[in-house]
């Protein structure tokens, strides 16, 4: 399987993002957002980073791109896109995702081992975690707030389509404690932590068992690759 | 040259934690300068200012307001609270 890593002026999380593909047991093949090809790569993951300096809105400008249109398009045929963080933004401001991100509510940026709770499994990045998995991967943002309408909020929530949700406390703000959602087709995630930086021994979270030892994060790379091998 | 301005604020309803810090900066020079001491609140947002060649008219303004809305607003997250038309982009006040 190969799934492509886009990036953009001030991305950040690419080269993380790529070696967790990798490591996960897929290729990754590198993506620039001046382009319009996708190289025919069977999944997509937008990384996280600063693009555009989070100017005008975060992701708000790197959703203009001239790779979105393709994004977008085969998002919409059903190629499964992982966005974090700053990807998760960008999905947002693409509508890919519903709802959208402001600043944290203490005002600060946070950067800190995150406990979350898999609330949909069933997605095409979750589905190798089991119901209601309970997992901790890095988490640093300074715009994590996820806000929604109500109206919004609701069919989330009636529709199962919040992927993940904070536990241990809430460290942004975002309503009901959501950390990540999905679309209805269940291809398009987003996630305000990250994955991409708990996939190695030696570099992830510290666990009960040893320091930096925490791979949660490699689930999400494991899971789009064994549904890419259920689909053929 | 005309220059059409648009504004966007972050909805009433949704906390604005840049406003909040600032407001709580001013609460707290407000104990000893007294000419801030009723201040209440105070929101941040963005003021856009787009020069064009030719006139201000309606389809200028038509076109601004599409863009208003689609890219340099959110409507998850933001309100256009206005757009209106000056001679030139603007200067400090006097």
């Amino acid at each position: 399987m190969r799934i492509g890593v886009v990036t953009f002026p001030g991305s950040l999380d690419d080269r993380d993002a790529a070696r967790a593909i990798r490591l996960a047991g897929a290729d990754a093949v590198s993506l620039w957002h001046g382009d319009h090809d996708l190289h025919g790569v069977d999944a997509l993951v937008l990384p996280g980073g600063f693009s555009y300096g989070d100017y005008l809105r975060a992701g708000a400008i790197a959703s203009l791109s001239p790779i979105m249109t393709e994004v977008i398009d085969a998002a919409n045929k059903g190629m499964p896109v992982l966005g974090i963080c700053n990807g998760f933004q960008m999905l947002t401001e693409a509508h890919l995702l519903d709802g959208g991100l402001i600043r944290n509510d203490k005002g600060r940026f946070i950067c800190r081992d995150q406990g979350l709770r898999i609330e949909n499994n069933a997605s095409d990045w979750t589905s190798e975690f089991s119901a209601n998995a309970e997992i901790v991967i890095p988490l640093k943002n300074g715009e994590g707030s996820f806000m929604a309408s109500d109206e919004t909020l609701k069919a989330l929530e009636g529709e199962g389509r919040i992927v993940a949700r904070y536990i241990g406390g809430n460290p942004n703000g975002s309503l009901n404690d959501i950390a990540g959602v999905t679309n209805a087709r269940g291809n398009v995630v987003g996630l305000m932590p990250h994955p991409e930086h708990a996939v190695e021994a030696g570099f992830g979270p510290d666990t009960d068992d040893a320091m930096a030892s925490g791979v949660d994060g490699l689930t999400f790379f494991t899971s789009v690759i064994a549904g890419a091998l259920v689909a053929r | 040259m005309p220059t059409i301005v648009v504004e966007v604020m972050p909805k009433a309803e949704l906390l604005d934690p840049q406003g909040k810090a600032v407001a709580g900066a001013l609460g707290r020079l407000g104990q000893t300068q007294s000419a801030l001491a009723n201040v209440t609140g105070v929101r941040v947002g963005k003021r856009f200012e787009i020069s064009i060649e030719g006139e201000a008219d309606a389809d200028a303004l038509a076109a601004v307001r599409e863009l208003a809305d689609t890219v340099l607003s959110n409507s998850v997250i933001e309100d256009v609270v206005g757009i209106h038309v000056q001679d030139a982009p603007s200067s400090a006040v006097a």
